[in-house]
């Protein structure tokens, strides 16, 4: 009976493990092949430990260009998401107005697009305006899908937000402007960063709208697609690995410390 | 400026939306009216003309039949599989997660930074015919001295059911995380089992989670080609294989765009059937408001 009672209490803690686990079983291959010594092109088989790729994480024709690509495009389309999507999320919030329900649909539609479809359309259309593909319309397309997800992120700090702080700055003077950069502003800059953080990460993996648009332009993403046919060197696992890294462990100094300062402040 | 905010307040949210609105306009609405009127065109690459061509689309259902078929199956079966996989997770997370709630969330998202592609590579050499778990199964003699892990379906659909696992987890984790307990402490205060009041209390207050999820983890499941083509051989191509090559290296035009409407329209009308089995028409409202 007891035995039955301790099965029964922790076979959900067992499920969730194993959950877990399954999670990181190909994490850890990335991982473990990035130190891995493969005879021929393909890094597929085990065949020796080694540092060599970490010390040449750029030793494979074309890599760095197009992590630098990555990068750029990352950061632009981000930006300029942000801006577009926060300003469109404090209309949505704070104003009521004609077409608010057009604009929300507006929002939703993309984040429910297959991607494939997203990514023929923006074609059709350069093909139609006789745009040339590549930096320019990758940066297009990337600021277009990320300002749904912006909308939305900042949408949800905005909802919780205490209006009566805003009120209380006006009552001591303050014009809207004023109000709005000193009170509001500092309030929904998590929410804000956090849209950009996101649209940054979702820029830099995008694969299928990139690979549509690009022309000749070759992403990161881009450029394992080209090599995983060819050939796939270990410096891929090496990026892939570090990119992981920097994030998880940027996020979880930050998991970390919101738990101190919640176990400080009971 | 402060009398601009003053004076013109009815025009302030429209200053405000009206750069992202224009870009969402240009670049989406535009994009899915050209994609539209090239789904009616005929002709050969590169010269296309307008002619109301409706047999486009009959013509490429008829011809991509199977794979329409394979991608409703494997997206439903992905999905059917995350949700098992996910639930008892994000059960877990939000109910005994206790302080490290965040910390487990991290868990589940972590794996989702390693890129899209590189996680698929990692899939095909985990699945791979001299890799360990395919000589694992040989051993035990599931399967055959010939037998393959790698260019069945399973592993199209295994590859999906991973790929996609984050957009299933985190909703369900938020819908389950605002379930109130003291709902559930009533229930047993009235005398139900612990089986009963989840039945009764958590998985009804859940199912927006549910809802959310699957719509999550489909939609990007049936449009995916990367899957098939990494995992799989022509035999489990998908429709979105059938878009990527009718458009990028076949250059029909028009096919490619008829086949893309037919996909969107599948993928609206199993949303909607969804919607109305699960009991959450209303949910959809709620999520575009």
């Amino acid at each position: 009976m007891s035995a039955w009672r301790f099965v029964r209490r922790h076979v959900l803690d067992a499920y969730a493990l194993l959950a877990l686990l399954y999670l990181f079983v190909p994490i850890s291959v990335v991982v473990a092949f990035s130190f891995n010594n493969p005879l021929g092109r393909f890094n597929y088989t085990w065949q020796g430990f080694t540092f060599k790729n970490w010390a040449h994480p750029f030793g494979y024709p074309g890599l760095s260009g197009a992590i630098k690509v990555s990068i750029e495009i990352a950061i632009f389309s981000s930006i300029v998401a942000t801006i577009l999507g926060t300003l469109i999320a404090l209309a949505l919030v704070r104003y009521r107005f004609r077409g608010s329900g057009s604009l929300n649909l507006l929002i939703f539609v993309p984040m429910t697009t297959p991607e494939i479809v997203m990514g023929a359309s923006l074609l059709t259309l350069f093909l139609n305006w006789k745009i040339p593909q590549g930096f320019g319309t990758i940066l297009i397309a990337h600021i277009l899908f990320n300002i749904s997800y912006v909308v939305v992120t900042v949408r949800a700090r905005l909802v919780g937000f205490d209006r009566h702080l805003e009120e209380a700055a006006m009552d001591l003077g303050a014009n809207e402007l004023v109000t709005f950069v000193r009170v509001t502003l500092p309030l929904i800059a998590p929410g804000i960063f956090a849209a950009g953080l996101l649209a940054f990460a979702l820029s830099i993996d995008d694969f299928v709208i990139t690979y549509f648009n690009a022309g000749t332009t070759i992403t990161f993403p881009l450029f394992v697609w080209g090599a995983a046919r060819v050939a796939v060197p270990p410096q891929i696992n090496v990026i892939g690995t570090a990119i992981f890294g920097l994030a998880v462990g940027g996020m979880l100094v930050n998991v970390l410390l919101q738990n101190r300062r919640a176990k400080a402040a009971t | 400026m402060g009398r601009f905010f003053h004076r013109s307040r009815w025009a302030t949210p429209y200053a405000l939306l009206t750069p992202g609105t224009a870009w969402l306009l240009v670049f989406f609405v535009v994009p899915m009216y050209y994609l539209a009127k090239m789904s009616l065109e005929q002709g050969l690459f590169p010269i296309f003309s307008f002619g109301w061509a409706w047999h486009n689309f009959s013509d490429a259902v008829t011809e991509f039949k199977p794979q329409f078929l394979r991608s409703i199956e494997y997206a439903g079966i992905a999905t059917a599989i995350a949700l098992l996989i996910s639930y008892p997770l994000a059960y877990w997370i939000a109910f005994r997660g206790g302080r490290w709630k965040n910390l487990f969330l991290l868990l589940v998202i972590a794996p989702f930074f390693v890129t899209y592609l590189i996680r698929t590579l990692a899939w095909e050499t985990i699945l791979a015919d001299d890799g360990v778990v395919v000589r694992v199964l040989k051993d035990v003699h599931v399967l055959g001295a010939d037998g393959r892990l790698l260019a069945t379906s399973a592993a199209v659909i295994a590859g999906i059911t991973y790929n996609f696992l984050p957009f299933m987890v985190l909703p369900l984790y938020v819908s389950l995380e605002q379930v109130d307990p003291r709902l559930i402490e009533a229930a047993s205060d009235l005398y139900a089992n612990s089986a009963v009041s989840f039945a009764r209390v958590t998985l009804p207050l859940s199912l927006p989670g549910v809802f959310a999820g699957v719509l999550l983890t489909f939609i990007p499941a049936a449009g995916d080609f990367i899957n098939a083509q990494l995992l799989g051989t022509p035999q489990q191509y998908m429709i979105g294989n059938v878009i990527q090559s009718q458009f990028l290296e076949l250059r029909d035009y028009p096919t490619a765009a008829a086949l893309s409407f037919v996909l969107m329209g599948a993928i609206l009308v199993l949303v909607l059937i969804f919607a109305r089995a699960l009991g959450t028409d209303r949910l959809t409202a709620g999520a575009a408001a």
